[in-house]
């Protein structure tokens, strides 16, 4: 589970990474909406991988998991979700108003 | 438990959402903004106050004690950096009633949010919640960039967003592995548990601790990830502008506060970790925005890569880590913030009266009011050139005085005295075409409205007080620093009420 969880965080950023350093908005939107998966599903693994636990203490030594992560998770995906939207309007609203994708707002 | 901690936070959420719910552009919009942000400088003077004779003032956000719960601390240095944020936004939003604010809708609105987000992040104590107020401060900046609208604010919004949604990436990555090696994020506890990490976790911890400083880096503006900053500024409303003068800090803060408590003295293999990249960086960045200036053919690019100058000297003083530097850095910081943001005002007034050229840096428009604009821009750029006698060239001889103990003192001094050089000749150059070469032909335009002068004046008066009341300045930055590099001080008051270790998880 270890090595399938961080291969597809691996492969998830070099994606990101990739398409963040293309000289398109849309592309680079899709990269920096990548990076945010594999930044969540990273938080997500900080709290260690456990499986079969309860999610809630029961009682006071059994295992769990721990639940901190999931909260920090929560947070980073509602922000990054809102800081995706405002990249998205702005590069719309950049196409309509200079006529280009381009990242710097420079012609064919 | 006294509240006063949690004020700066609530007043500018509750103003900005009042703010929101008024209808934009209203009389009662502005009332709430000015009112907001008048209550928001009474605030931070008793939080000086409180902070003043140096008791750590720590408030549980829900009684939830930490490490569990969010902590906000108010020490002499989050006191001093959120009263220095009032007083910026207190002018700005006067600056903004003269009418700028009403060139978009919900100008107020965002500007308190703005300020909630500044104010959390220099005065919690959780590295997630830092975070948090991170992006708050962030979302509320891409928007009021926006404010007034304009091809050049929307090419600079697309890729300073972009850039920073890269940053937050880097710092979510960052928070997610400090915590999987101590399990904690309150930054008192990180600092206990980074010095004791076992061997195998030192290298997670300390990647981590540099992805840190990669990102606050970004935040301040520094060298190799810093050139988002001029052309961002000088495409941004003054009153905009003149507030973003206080952003840059901000990533200073945070590299002053992570990197003495967490990552400090104390931190064990840890320790000192950002020593060797801090002063180097700060020496490339005064070069490069050195060089920016020379070659500015506009004002408000030549007021921004002179921020990013300032932000190189004051991180050459912090990358000390030592008393000296560290107090030298805050007096600089308060200097550079107050002198930047009135000169992005300043310059929004040339604008105004140059309607054919704007600020463009050539002699072909004059301004309706040349003693008033061209006097106030000089007294400006003498301080920001750190020239005496303005508080400029006392905060430069502090921070080159905290030099002469560290490494690199050849190449810092190099740095800060050819650096000002080129910058004063930058600004000499600014002033002569724009005040006395000015072509033959009056300008037309409206006076500048008084209200608007009176912010500018009120900012830049702030650079002779500085002077004035230089020795209690000195003595708070200096007890300041003393307070910082204490960071056993700071662990015991926050961790004060912390239960029993037998309820906390073991990451070991």
């Amino acid at each position: 589970m270890e090595l399938l969880l961080s291969v597809s965080i691996g492969v998830l950023v070099a994606s990101g990474v990739y398409l963040v350093l293309r000289a398109r908005t849309y592309p680079v939107l899709l990269g920096v909406t990548l990076l945010s998966y594999a930044v969540n599903l990273y938080l997500f693994a900080s709290g260690r991988l456990t499986v079969a636990s309860a999610p809630l203490i029961d009682q006071p030594l059994a295992t769990y998991p721990d639940p901190l992560p999931q909260a920090l998770v929560l947070t980073a995906i509602v922000i990054g979700f809102g800081m995706t939207a405002v990249l998205v309007v702005l590069a719309l609203r950049a196409v309509v108003e200079t006529g280009s994708d381009h990242v710097d707002g420079e012609q064919q | 438990m006294s509240h006063w901690p949690v004020v700066p936070l609530l007043l500018p959420l509750l103003a900005g959402a009042l703010a929101l719910l008024l209808r934009p552009q209203s009389r009662a919009a502005r009332v709430v903004g000015i009112a907001a942000s008048v209550a928001l400088v009474a605030t931070s003077g008793v939080l000086l106050t409180m902070a003043w004779d140096g008791e750590l003032q720590v408030y549980a956000l829900g009684e939830w004690p930490a490490p569990f719960g969010i902590v906000l601390v108010v020490d002499r240095l989050s006191a001093a950096m959120v009263a220095l944020t009032s007083v910026v936004a207190l002018a700005c939003v006067l600056y903004a009633v003269a009418g700028d604010d009403a060139r978009g809708p919900y100008f107020h609105a965002l500007f308190q949010f703005q300020l909630l987000g500044v104010n959390g992040a220099f005065l919690t104590g959780d590295l997630f919640n830092l975070f948090v107020f991170f992006e708050i401060l962030l979302i509320a900046s891409y928007t009021l960039l926006m404010h007034g609208h304009g091809v050049a604010r929307t090419r600079a919004a697309v890729q300073v967003v972009a850039l920073n949604l890269v940053g937050s990436a880097l710092f979510l990555i960052a928070v997610g592995a400090l915590y999987s090696v101590t399990g904690s994020l309150n930054m008192a506890d990180l600092a206990r548990l980074v010095a004791t990490l076992p061997e195998s976790d030192v290298g997670i911890a300390r990647a981590s601790a540099l992805l840190l400083l990669v990102v606050f880096a970004l935040k301040a503006a520094a060298l190799p990830v810093g050139f988002w900053l001029p052309r961002t500024y000088a495409a941004a409303a003054a009153p905009v502008a003149a507030l973003f003068a206080i952003m840059t800090k901000v990533g200073i803060y945070a590299i002053a506060r992570l990197f003495t408590l967490v990552f400090g003295a104390d931190a064990g293999p840890l320790a000192g970790i950002a020593a060797p990249w801090v002063v180097p960086a700060g020496i490339g960045t005064i070069a490069v925005a050195a060089a920016g200036a020379l070659a500015a053919t506009e004002l408000r690019k030549l007021i921004g890569w002179m921020v990013m100058a300032s932000v190189g000297t004051a991180l050459i003083a912090v990358g000390q880590f030592s008393v000296d530097g560290l107090a030298a850095a805050l007096f600089y910081a308060v200097h550079s913030t107050l002198v930047g943001a009135a000169l992005f005002l300043i310059a929004d007034l040339v604008r105004r009266q140059r309607a054919a050229v704007g600020t463009r840096l050539d002699a072909s428009g004059q301004v309706r009011q040349p003693a008033l604009l061209g006097g106030m821009f000089f007294v400006g750029a003498i301080s920001a050139c750190s020239l005496p006698p303005f508080s400029g060239f006392a905060g430069k001889v502090m921070v080159l005085e905290a030099t002469l103990g560290g490494d690199l003192v050849t190449a810092s001094w190099l740095a800060l005295l050819v650096g000002g050089l080129v910058v004063t000749l930058s600004m000499a150059r600014a002033g002569s075409a724009l005040f006395w070469k000015s072509g033959s032909e009056p300008s037309t335009a409206d006076p500048a409205p008084r209200l608007a002068v009176a912010a500018v004046v009120a900012l830049l008066a702030a650079s002779p007080a500085l002077v004035v009341l230089g020795g209690p300045m000195s003595g708070y930055a200096r007890d300041m620093a003393l307070q910082l590099t204490d960071t056993r001080g700071y662990r015991e008051a926050v961790l004060a009420d912390t239960p029993p270790a037998a309820h906390r998880r073991d990451y070991r």
